[in-house]
């Protein structure tokens, strides 16, 4: 299960290295979001994927799973929804400004301002 | 308990600041007196964390009485101690600048309270013992940083702010991915325990492996040769104080982090990690050096002074002898409080001449006096004159290097000393020699006291560090013994079993 795991999680890493060396904006951010939906999977794949009960204290259970990275990846998700619906608010701010979402024409050169 | 519970106090005191603040949005007056008050109260606290670490060694406080290994702990050693005490100063001194050198537009805006936030995130950093709430401070920093960033919108700050982000984002997520992968192998995520058991399994090979993987991570934020790319022009954008606040604190975060990781986690395979953090060191110094030399623009000659250090501080933790470790320490802190002042200097600058472009300046010296002899003492202090706050530093870094037998270290080290002086006496000489360069309004006069008092403030305090190194040492020498024995943290946060 965890070679399975990890070979799900290569595959979104490459598509988020893929997507992010591309020009577009919204492409790099769509590469984030991946880049970030690995990242928690190879938590939760770390922790280590047993076969046990929910992490609900209760009477009937003898094994439970990890709790720990649980709490990490959700600690994780949160902050990466903070980061990224900034990123996307930046995104659309700066296509307003500066008329663009091509990053290979915000290099700003020419211009010092 | 009360005691122990101070430590936390450098956290808690401008996160409680910076959600006052957000009731007082439009009200800027009550903001600055209340942001004011809050920081010489944060110096007052960080100075007695310093006193009693100073008196009582390494102090840890299990959040919510967990015991060690299971809950948060909040750790202060004499490293971290000093290193809040320095961001606080420095925080109270770019404050103080600020309140006239930011602007309506931006103080309207929170300024203020993300400024409080920020230091939250700094501060937590430094005194954490968690790997994964080191990842959590790390984010309240960075998620602060992106809002001074682009807090003002212009073309080049959205423009900037977005490589900046993208970049972290990339290395937020390269962090998760290691923490995840060094649960895997230790199962805890406790420093102290975390090096414990990497001593137990005597670091094999994948442990070298995540070493490297964090060095990346850190390496990103602290900007060292490989990873510096996004920094020159991240740096750029801001208004003054806030690339003040970033020179000064965000990069020496992540060498931090290095230092922490490198020194009490991953030390047992020190000729594969280190020797690799040592080349990378006299790389990005070199590269810093090639920067500094090559441009005309006073702001963009301090980034890469920025670079340069983070290599110096670097290279004197892949040495991992106690002098290399003692001027490292001495340097980095040397090096946060030059480097606002710096910033500040510059941007006085820049405020009198309209421009960051030095060929455009000159003769300030006539109008300006204190502005350009302060910046002449800061400028020497950087490059390492013997009485000034720099030498100290570079000199154990030096005899580290000796001591290690490793001599290209010594060489580049000393020969990038020299272009560090170049680079900023050819501001000095520029900027203020000279004759007034020709301006289309008449050369007024204008005052920049508000302004200068924050730097001047900032290089005194810099000059005391560097006259009273006797009195700092036993401060420092009490670090590195932290820092080089590993047992007295674990034994400390893990009570000693």
């Amino acid at each position: 299960m965890e070679v399975l795991m990890a070979i799900v999680i290569g595959i979104l890493f490459m598509c988020a290295t893929y997507l992010m060396l591309s020009k577009s904006i919204l492409r790099i951010i769509v590469g984030t979001g991946l880049l970030s939906h690995g990242a928690h999977l190879l938590i939760l794949t770390m922790g280590g994927l047993k076969q046990g009960a929910v992490p609900i204290l209760s009477d009937a259970a003898g094994v439970y799973v990890d709790p720990l990275p649980q709490a990490l990846i959700l600690t994780a998700i949160v902050i990466s929804f903070g980061v990224t619906a900034f990123l996307l608010v930046l995104a659309y701010r700066a296509y307003q400004e500066l008329g663009t979402d091509n990053m290979e024409r915000l290099k700003g050169t020419d211009n010092h301002e | 308990m009360i005691m122990n519970n101070l430590i936390l106090m450098p956290v808690i005191w401008p996160l409680l600041t910076g959600i006052i603040l957000i009731f007082f949005g439009k009200k800027v007056g009550i903001q600055k007196v209340l942001s004011l008050f809050s920081s010489i109260i944060g110096v007052i606290i960080a100075a007695t964390v310093v006193y009693r670490v100073y008196h009582d060694g390494m102090i840890t406080l299990a959040v919510g009485s967990w015991k060690a290994p299971f809950g948060i702990i909040i750790a202060a050693d004499m490293l971290a101690a000093l290193l809040v005490l320095t961001t606080t100063v420095i925080g109270a001194a770019i404050l103080l600048y600020s309140f006239t050198g930011v602007g309506k537009d931006r103080e309207h805006y929170y300024y203020y309270s993300i400024f409080q936030f920020l230091l939250v995130g700094v501060n937590g950093a430094f005194l954490t013992g968690d790997l994964f709430n080191l990842f959590v401070f790390f984010e309240v920093m960075l998620m602060a940083s992106y809002v001074l960033l682009v807090l003002g919108g212009t073309k080049i700050q959205l423009r900037e702010t977005l490589k900046y982000i993208i970049v972290n984002v990339l290395s937020s997520a390269l962090f998760v991915i290691s923490v995840a992968y060094l649960y895997s192998i230790v199962g805890t995520l406790n420093m102290a325990q975390l090096s414990e058991r990497i001593a137990e399994v005597n670091q094999p090979g994948i442990v070298s492996v995540i070493a490297l993987s964090f060095l990346v991570v850190f390496g990103l934020k602290a900007a060292i040769f490989p990873l510096f790319f996004w920094l020159p022009g991240a740096y750029y954008a801001p208004p003054i104080p806030v690339i003040a606040l970033f020179g000064a604190l965000l990069t020496k975060v992540g060498v931090y982090s290095i230092f922490r990781t490198y020194t009490l986690i991953f030390y047992h395979d020190q000729f594969f990690t280190h020797t690799f953090l040592g080349a990378l060191s006299l790389l990005t110094i070199i590269a810093g050096v090639i920067g500094a030399v090559a441009y005309w623009d006073v702001k963009k000659i301090i980034i890469y002074n920025i670079v340069i250090a983070v290599g110096v501080i670097t290279y004197g933790i892949s040495l991992m002898n106690d002098q290399a470790i003692a001027g490292s320490i001495f340097y980095l802190i040397h090096d946060m409080l030059i480097k606002a002042a710096l910033f500040l200097l510059v941007g006085v600058m820049m405020k009198i001449t309209g421009t960051s472009d030095l060929r455009k300046m000159g003769g300030l010296i006539k109008q300006y006096p204190y502005l350009a002899w302060t910046f002449f003492i800061a400028a020497i202090s950087l490059a390492g004159i013997p009485p000034f706050s720099g030498f100290a530093g570079k000199l154990l870094i030096l005899q580290g290097a000796v001591s290690a037998e490793s001599y290209v270290g010594l060489a580049v080290i000393l020969l990038s000393s020299l272009m560090v002086l170049y680079s900023v006496m050819r501001i000095f000489i520029y900027g203020f020699w000279g004759k007034p360069a020709v301006t289309k309004e008449q050369p007024v006069k204008q005052s920049v006291e508000k302004l200068l008092a924050p730097a001047i403030l900032l290089v005194t305090i810099t000059i005391f560090y560097g006259v009273g190194t006797e009195t700092v040492y036993s401060y420092i020498s009490q670090a590195v013994e932290t820092i080089l024995d590993p047992d007295i943290y674990i034994n400390t946060v893990l009570g000693g079993e």
